[in-house]
């Protein structure tokens, strides 16, 4: 392992141990629980020192196999995509402790399958956070979209169906970036990302880049389940088995949000993404009605986890709609926002987790007193809760005000309005649960507290994940400023 | 002078919030919990005090949490104004931390440990608002004074406490996300910083229609200072246990609000740029408006905790006013009765919840004669009564005075007009109370051997209303805070 490819590792040594997961496993379980764990613990180390390295030194570039590009593959990390690696790795780490109690009761003898499919599917996430060429992006995003078919089917009822519809889509949205790649490949004879962004604004197609950068980004949209695409997230992630979906609800989105943006920073220039305003301009309408739309429907859901799946609809349509604001703030915004919604939407979900675990159902009768019967638990919700809300000092706080003064300076009322909407409607949405697990049933009058219900917090493998979880959203929104200053702002193109 | 860089102010608001451990940890001794809770009280009016020479030569203390956005640090700074408010709050957390102790006993409330500790928790953000440098700083504290009180106004855990919450939640959290939070963006993104600077940060940046704007959002935004028409939750709110009540919505939570309405009008917008868009009238009617028709609902009254709710509304809007008056003498008397209102009405709500812990009398109608049996209770009412109405010799004289001379000298009549009848309103729904208990004629078939209430709620009640009356002898320290705090 020599130290500039200390990146690659961060990869490799994940989907070596899925190997290893599946081979070891499938005999003596207490082999599983280790492998994964130090596999991501060495992820999650190996990239904190990637980060630190391309900060002070840098942007890395490293060729597979000595195959100098444009033929080979090219490797880019850049503080951006470093700092990446360092969310998934973390967040992967995370929620892998609670994965593994969920999956131990609810796939008994299937953990060493699953966690094969885990692995491959982080190694994936991986892989689409460094790769600089526009094909072998498309290759990992189907690695790691045919690993979340596998990880989804596994769940009980009707999750086959919703894996199905899952693939359906997905699959068209790949045919769509495929072909936005192809039209690339065509005009510019290259797949390298930095050798298009060289080559096509020499090239004088204007309605031919138009038509590829329209394809991958609709692509890449139906993947993260913009608005109206959206329609087949909140089934896959409902249905698939908890301990999928504790790790896939915070990154699977998040990443390919990241891939919108890398595309159109380093395939594309943003000057060619952003030149018709009326492309720019509905993209934001969309962007707040997915918001107010995402808001709306999770208010009209019964169970806890299907409202999350709701609010993720709404906070893809923050980030996009953040990005195509086409201003410094707004990018800024939407790439902090990135950050901070994979840790809310991991913190809300190692709840859901834990209390699935506990009592096996999150509907929201079931959550009645659970303060009670919960206590750390709750109050992790709770601060998870705020940053979805956006109070200060957690991070959801401050991604909300890069976008919304984005959508100041662009004059995107509809924004604006939107984003403070969603607010208020979160607001709601997490008070109401908050004040049912307060209260409790309060038919027969009684104080909660007299009514017989044991404390029964979940076991320490999900709750110190989750307490550390909610503690990061302090710790990330109090180091908001350090976070743009040394890695965001790098990635701003000068005059944007 | 130059600020001097200080860990003290981070100190004082970090005493309360990690004393709320000990507090959570030391649930099974009641006895050992509120040793904590008055310790923890004891230190932080020590520190508050401990920065108050400096403050008073005209210095203040900085100190700079994280950098968080462009020019926009999480920083406190102790300056004049709101060195005012945190001596009070601290000041009167003190009584309300001893008080607390003899009502939440004698009723043998439910989960104490919950109520001291989330107690702790609100005075860490009250200190938080009153030592904010600047917009942001102040709203995230804001935020939490609104959310770590939820569970003291949802304390009883009954159907009219979960509706009650939703109700505060909904102005208190609606109205600082909906008005407050997109206000203080546009603000930033006309001025590029949102730090307290006297005289303002808007100069010459706006126009006169954008300041409107920032005005009413903010006036409505910070809505715990209880502007019409979104002062509901107060009212609502006062199913909260009795020293919730006093402290939270007489004093903390409503100063909060009035406290950032004197920041944003002093410090952001600025009195001269307000006074030359011609703004002042906006703040005066809406003030004027909520005073009179506070005031008369008040009289309609006949819960005592609701009629204190109706007058706290009422004074908040005196405070307001003078703010909005934006001349010298009116934001003075503005600044004063913030004070002034504060020593009066925890005193009012003290005696309230006196008489409910010894006769479980809620209703004026049914305190007829109780003050022969309850005197010192009663004269404590009594005095804060004519504080808060503003008759010499108590410490809302002198407030009240400065407003009125800020309306005469700014030549406002009709304010003036306003001032007065308000007054008598004030005197009207209060000298009832005491005529009643001391001259009327008990019921027939009144519970006889009503006694005082215990020591521990009887003598806070008597040294806060004792402090009015020293606040209108020794007014010099406040006085001079308040023109520091106006000093261009």
């Amino acid at each position: 392992m020599t130290a500039s490819s200390l990146h690659l590792f961060v990869l490799v040594v994940p989907l070596l141990s899925a190997l290893a997961v599946n081979l070891l496993g499938r005999n003596s379980r207490q082999w599983i629980a280790p492998l994964v764990l130090g596999s991501l613990t060495f992820s999650v180390f190996a990239s904190l020192i990637v980060l630190v390295r391309v900060i002070n030194q840098g942007t890395l570039r490293y060729t597979v196999g000595n195959w100098q590009p444009p033929f080979g593959i090219e490797l880019v990390v850049d503080p951006l995509s470093a700092l990446m690696m360092v969310l998934i790795a973390v967040v992967a780490l995370l929620a892998s402790f609670s994965s593994l109690k969920s999956v131990e009761q609810e796939l008994p003898g299937r953990e060493h399958l699953f966690f094969t499919l885990y692995l491959i599917l982080i190694a994936g996430l991986f892989g689409l956070v460094l790769t600089g060429d526009a094909f072998n992006l498309y290759v990992l995003l189907e690695i790691t979209s045919i690993t979340s078919y596998g990880l989804i089917a596994m769940g009980r009822g009707r999750a086959a169906l919703s894996s199905f519809n899952y693939i359906i889509m997905g699959s068209i949205g790949a045919c769509f970036y495929l072909l936005g790649v192809g039209y690339i490949y065509i005009l510019t004879g290259t797949l390298n990302m930095a050798d298009i962004a060289r080559i096509l604004p020499t090239l004088n197609a204007p309605v031919a880049t138009a038509t590829a950068i329209s394809f991958s980004l609709v692509g890449l949209w139906i993947k993260m389940a913009f608005f109206p695409l959206h329609t087949w997230l909140p089934n896959a992630y409902g249905h698939a088995p908890t301990g999928a979906t504790t790790m896939m609800a915070p990154l699977m989105t998040k990443v390919t949000v990241y891939l919108m943006v890398r595309v159109i920073l380093s395939m594309y220039t943003p000057e060619q993404v952003f030149t018709h305003a009326w492309i720019t301009s509905s993209v934001v309408w969309a962007a707040a009605l997915a918001i107010i739309c995402g808001s709306a429907m999770a208010l009209a859901q019964k169970d806890l986890r299907r409202m999350l799946t709701y609010v993720i609809v709404a906070e893809v349509g923050y980030m996009v709609g953040g990005v195509f604001l086409a201003n410094a703030n707004g990018l800024t915004g939407s790439i902090l926002h990135i950050v901070n919604d994979a840790l809310m939407t991991l913190c809300l979900f190692l709840v859901v987790a834990a209390i699935i675990y506990r009592q096996g159902s999150v509907s929201l009768v079931s959550l009645q007193g659970i303060f009670h019967r919960m206590p750390v638990t709750m109050a992790a919700f709770t601060l998870g809760a705020f940053a979805m809300i956006g109070v200060p000092p957690t991070c959801g706080f401050f991604s909300k005000w890069y976008l919304i003064l984005g959508g100041v300076e662009a004059g995107r009322w509809e924004f604006v309005i939107a984003l403070v909407i969603s607010s208020l409607v979160n607001a709601v949405l997490f008070f109401r649960i908050i004040e049912l697990a307060y209260f409790g049933s309060l038919a027969d009058g009684e104080h909660h507290e007299h009514a017989a219900s044991e404390r029964h917090e979940a076991p320490w493998w999900m709750l110190k994940p989750l307490v550390l979880t909610a503690i990061l959203l302090i710790v990330v929104g109090l180091s908001t400023g350090p976070l743009v200053d040394n890695v965001i702002r790098l990635m701003i193109p000068v005059g944007f | 002078m130059t600020p001097i860089v200080s860990i003290w102010p981070l100190a004082a608001i970090l005493v309360s919030l990690l004393g709320a451990l000990p507090i959570l940890l030391s649930a099974r001794q009641p006895n050992l919990r509120e040793s904590w809770t008055i310790l923890i009280a004891l230190a932080k009016l020590s520190i508050v005090a401990s920065l108050l020479p400096g403050v008073l030569q005209g210095g203040s203390y900085v100190f700079t949490i994280a950098e968080v956005l462009p020019n926009v640090p999480i920083e406190l700074r102790v300056d004049a104004l709101g060195m005012i408010f945190a001596l009070v709050a601290s000041c009167l957390w003190l009584f309300t931390s001893i008080y607390s102790i003899g009502y939440m006993r004698a009723l043998n409330e439910h989960a104490q440990t919950r109520y001291f500790a989330s107690f702790a928790v609100a005075i860490s953000a009250t200190l938080g608002v009153a030592f904010a440098g600047n917009l942001l700083t102040m709203y995230l504290f804001y935020e939490m004074l609104s959310l770590s009180t939820y569970p003291l106004v949802t304390h009883e855990q009954n159907a009219e406490a979960r509706a009650s919450g939703r109700k505060y939640l909904t102005y208190i959290l609606g109205t600082s996300i909906g008005f407050a939070l997109p206000a203080m963006l546009m603000t930033y993104a006309v001025a590029g910083t949102l730090d307290f600077t006297a005289g303002g940060i808007l100069a010459g940046k706006a126009s006169p229609e954008l300041l409107g704007l920032l005005l009413v959002l903010f006036l409505f935004g910070f809505a715990k200072a209880g502007l019409m028409p979104f002062h509901g939750w107060l009212p609502a709110a006062m199913v909260a246990p009795t020293p919730v009540s006093s402290f939270l919505h007489g004093v903390a939570v409503v100063k909060a609000g009035v406290f950032a309405i004197f920041r944003v009008v002093f410090h952001i917008l600025g009195p001269e740029t307000l006074q030359a868009a011609n703004l002042s009238t906006i703040i005066t009617t809406l003030a004027s408006v909520t005073l009179i028709v506070a005031s008369l609902i008040a009289l309609t009254q006949d819960s005592m905790k609701r009629r204190l709710a109706y007058s706290t509304i009422g004074q908040l809007s005196y405070m307001v006013l003078g703010a909005g008056m934006l001349s010298a003498v009116g934001m003075l008397g503005g600044v004063m009765h913030l004070a002034m209102h504060a020593f009066g009405k925890i005193t009012l709500f003290f005696c309230a919840g006196a008489i409910y812990v010894a006769s479980k009398k809620k209703y004026i109608s049914q305190m007829d004669g109780l003050g022969r049996q309850m005197p010192i209770t009663f004269a404590a009412f009594f005095l804060g009564a004519m504080s808060i109405i503003g008759l010499p010799p108590l410490g809302g004289f002198i407030s009240k005075w400065n407003l009125v001379l800020g309306a005469v000298d700014g030549g406002q009549l009709m304010l003036l007009l306003v001032l007065l009848t308000s007054s008598l309103l004030n005197a009207a729904y209060f000298l009832p109370v005491v005529y009643r208990a001391f001259f009327a004629e008990p019921p027939a078939g009144a519970v006889v051997g009503i006694k005082e209430a215990p020591l521990f709620c009887l003598v806070p009640l008597c040294l806060t209303a004792f402090g009015s009356l020293l606040l209108f002898f020794f007014h010099d320290p406040l006085l001079r805070l308040a023109q520091l705090a106006l000093a261009p």
